[in-house]
């Protein structure tokens, strides 16, 4: 006996935001979960499992924050059980929830995933003292800036590749209401001339901070056959992790990164990546992640991933293969929410919901996240047809 | 070794805001007023301190209602001595209260000299702060409802405050410290006793030959205890690097902007971050060879803090053959099953 078939019949996300300060984080994650409820017709009495995850809990200072919003989110009675992968929880969350599904142990689930992080510093959670030494390094731009430096080199890549996929990136966004960045005015010359915040990155090429929430609600075969209204099958799903320190690690394309998409396309039967897959909603938190990815994941050869940028072939408009026709984490970035945001808009996607930023006739979309020092992996695909 | 494992305080601090949406607002803007409120669930009941949802059905709760300050000890247990950054300038007893009126108990303080003044079903009644903000600790605690000793022990009603007319509480400090005894643990321990030595070690990987710095006691290659201490020189080359222009809330000596960078030291096989000083960040290169700046003699301790940073050597830049992966990939180095 296979897994059971999974259908995602509910999409719901909160205006992504700097400050939501007229709601509580159970009211954030209420506002998500009611629409993902809507869409899927379902009451919460519907709902078998709540599956939940978010960053570490310094981005709010909640300790353990699933605790309390067992009223919020209906799950008094229920199990109730929360995901922790660093940044690329949202993925994980989702690939956990699909789980409970595709194993028969539940009907239906509820998933969720969030981030306030207006109530904290993310650049301080992120670098929290330490005795006998001392910080040299400034947050994830500090860790990750040398990443893309050696991409850089090792691609001869033309030195604004980064500026174009942050000013797509932007203007995606003004294509989504729910998108935190709405930069009307913006042009690529601005993207160009921001000042360098850690050199080769400039301030423009990197993601906000937001507060937010994602929820879905997936369920088995005859939940999705029965259910009126768009849904997209999920096709596939991976994570993977590895240690962010070894010796000849390759950093810029880890190797747990192209064993989970190896295993998440193998699942899904796809063998031409970049001809078969019609949206992608990969996790580029800074602009040259775009194109790293597009390597890592088999869409584009090594040292050409770039190439597909400058083409515009990643652009929603005009482009085989639109990546993060939402705006992207450069556009929104609740980050405990920011995984699942790329599984939910992918999802969209093959349901025909995706609304200004829909991909004509998608199909089959992508949705990924990653996390840590780019050591931890969550991929789905998701398709229009069973 | 000879050495003991090390160990320090360790701090976190930070001054956490929370948001507290209409419902809990409003109790916290009812406490800044003196008036107690609770929410009225659907089957009629009544919950204090009051939750934005119900936990039956999960039904949005937005009828809140006042209740009388005093009430019952439904539980309680006796808090011991005063504890540091308790909000109490005596020991307490924790009581669980139920306010009359409400259908569910409180968590909160009550004032008596000992335990043997407390016991299960005593009346009690609210004891307010005088400057009052907007937060549980508006309530100083409860005292036995006999009991006239406190100041402002009176009741207020719901005729002398109208909550919508003064300005509502939207978010509540919390802010967060937590005091921890760190411990960097063997292999790191040995590491930075021989920093006051100005003394670089690793350790080996007993199944790849693999040298990881600073030292980790595991192989995180092989998944088994490293074999053998190693020691390094203090010279090595760039991986890479970034020219930051963001200040470190840590680093208020490091002036942007500042060069961070990963360095590899001559036989070791993975990097680590460090600062390239002495040099304009502009003319840091992928390769570059550098060596450590150290403390004066006099100043070293036991700490990695010993190297201000990496200076260039002025030698040849070394070749990176891989470049996309970090540290070296030596043919003694097997990878292990994850390559």
């Amino acid at each position: 006996m296979g897994k059971e078939r999974t259908a995602v019949i509910g999409v719901g996300q909160t205006k992504y935001a700097s400050t939501r300060g007229d709601v509580s984080m159970a009211g954030l994650l209420r506002e998500a979960a009611q629409r993902a409820l809507d869409t899927a017709h379902k009451t919460w009495s519907d709902i078998d499992a709540v599956v939940m995850g978010k960053a570490p809990d310094f981005f709010e200072g909640v300790m353990m924050p699933e605790i309390y919003l067992a009223e919020a989110l209906g799950c008094v009675g229920k199990p109730i059980m929360r995901v922790h992968t660093a940044g690329s929880v949202g993925g994980s969350t989702a690939c956990v929830a699909a789980s409970m599904v595709q194993s028969r142990v539940h009907s239906t689930v509820l998933t969720i995933a969030w981030e306030k992080q207006s109530e904290s510093n993310a650049m301080w959670a992120l670098s929290l003292p330490q005795p006998f030494t001392t910080s040299v390094n400034a947050g994830a731009g500090g860790y990750f800036s040398p990443i893309m430096r050696r991409y850089m080199a090792m691609s001869d890549a033309p030195e604004l590749i980064g500026c174009l996929v942050a000013f797509k990136d932007r203007q995606h966004a003004l294509k989504n209401p729910y998108a935190h960045l709405h930069q009307h005015d913006l042009t690529f010359e601005q993207v160009v001339e921001s000042p360098m915040l850690w050199d080769p990155i400039r301030y423009s090429e990197t993601c906000p901070s937001s507060d937010g929430a994602c929820a879905m609600v997936l369920t088995d075969e005859a939940g999705g056959d029965a259910h009126d209204g768009p849904v997209a099958w999920v096709s596939g799903t991976a994570m993977r992790s590895e240690s962010n320190s070894y010796g000849g690690r390759n950093m810029v394309s880890p190797a747990a990164s192209e064993q989970c998409a190896d295993d998440v396309f193998a699942q899904a039967g796809i063998h031409d990546r970049r001809a078969e897959i019609d949206a992608v909603e990969m996790y580029v938190p800074f602009s040259w992640y775009e194109p790293m990815w597009l390597e890592s994941l088999g869409f584009a050869d090594k040292g050409k991933g770039w190439q597909l940028v400058e083409s515009g072939a990643t652009a929603l408009d005009g482009g085989d293969l639109p990546v993060n026709p939402s705006g992207g984490v450069l556009s929104s970035n609740a980050i405990g929410a920011s995984g699942m945001i790329r599984f939910a808009e992918a999802a969209l996607q093959v349901m025909g919901e995706a609304g200004e930023h829909q991909v004509d006739g998608a199909r089959t979309a992508f949705g990924h996240a990653y996390g840590g020092g780019a050591q931890y992996f969550a991929m789905w695909i998701v398709a229009k047809d069973k | 070794m000879p050495e003991e494992v090390l160990q320090a305080p360790l701090v976190l601090e930070y001054p956490f805001t929370g948001t507290t949406g209409p419902v809990v607002g409003r109790f916290l803007t009812g406490l800044r007023e003196g008036v107690v409120l609770g929410v009225r669930r659907s089957d009629g009941t009544v919950m204090c301190p009051p939750l934005e949802y119900d936990p039956a059905d999960a039904s949005p709760l937005e009828e809140m209602v006042e209740l009388p300050q005093s009430g019952e000890v439904v539980s309680w247990s006796w808090g011991g001595p005063r504890r540091e950054q308790q909000p109490f300038d005596q020991p307490v007893a924790w009581a669980l209260i139920q306010l009359d009126g409400a259908d569910t108990p409180m968590l909160h303080a009550v004032l008596v000299d000992g335990p043997e003044q407390m016991s299960t079903g005593m009346r009690v009644q609210i004891k307010w702060r005088d400057e009052r903000e907007g937060h549980i600790t508006d309530i100083c605690g409860f005292v036995p409802e006999s009991d006239e000793t406190g100041p402002k022990t009176a009741s207020k009603t719901s005729t002398t405050v109208d909550l919508d007319s003064v300005e509502a509480v939207q978010s509540v400090r919390t802010p967060i410290r937590l005091n921890y005894s760190y411990t960097p643990g063997r292999a790191l321990s040995e590491y930075l006793y021989a920093m006051k030595d100005k003394r670089i070690i690793g350790d080996r990987c007993g199944d790849t030959g693999q040298v990881f710095v600073p030292p980790r006691g595991v192989s995180p290659v092989a998944g088994k205890a490293t074999i053998e201490t190693v020691d390094l020189p203090d010279v090595g080359y760039v991986e890479s690097f970034n020219i930051t222009r963001v200040p470190i809330a840590t680093r208020p000596d490091l002036e942007p902007p500042y060069c961070s960078a990963w360095i590899v030291l001559d036989g070791a096989s993975v990097g680590f971050m460090g600062l390239v000083i002495n040099c304009e960040p502009e003319s840091v290169r992928l390769g570059m060879r550098v060596r450590a700046v150290w403390k004066p003699d006099e100043e070293l301790e036991v700490s990695a803090t010993n190297i201000l940073g990496w200076e260039p050597t002025g030698e040849a830049d070394e070749v990176i053959a891989d470049i996309e992966r970090i540290g070296r990939v030596g043919p003694q180095q097997k990878r292990g099953s994850a390559s």
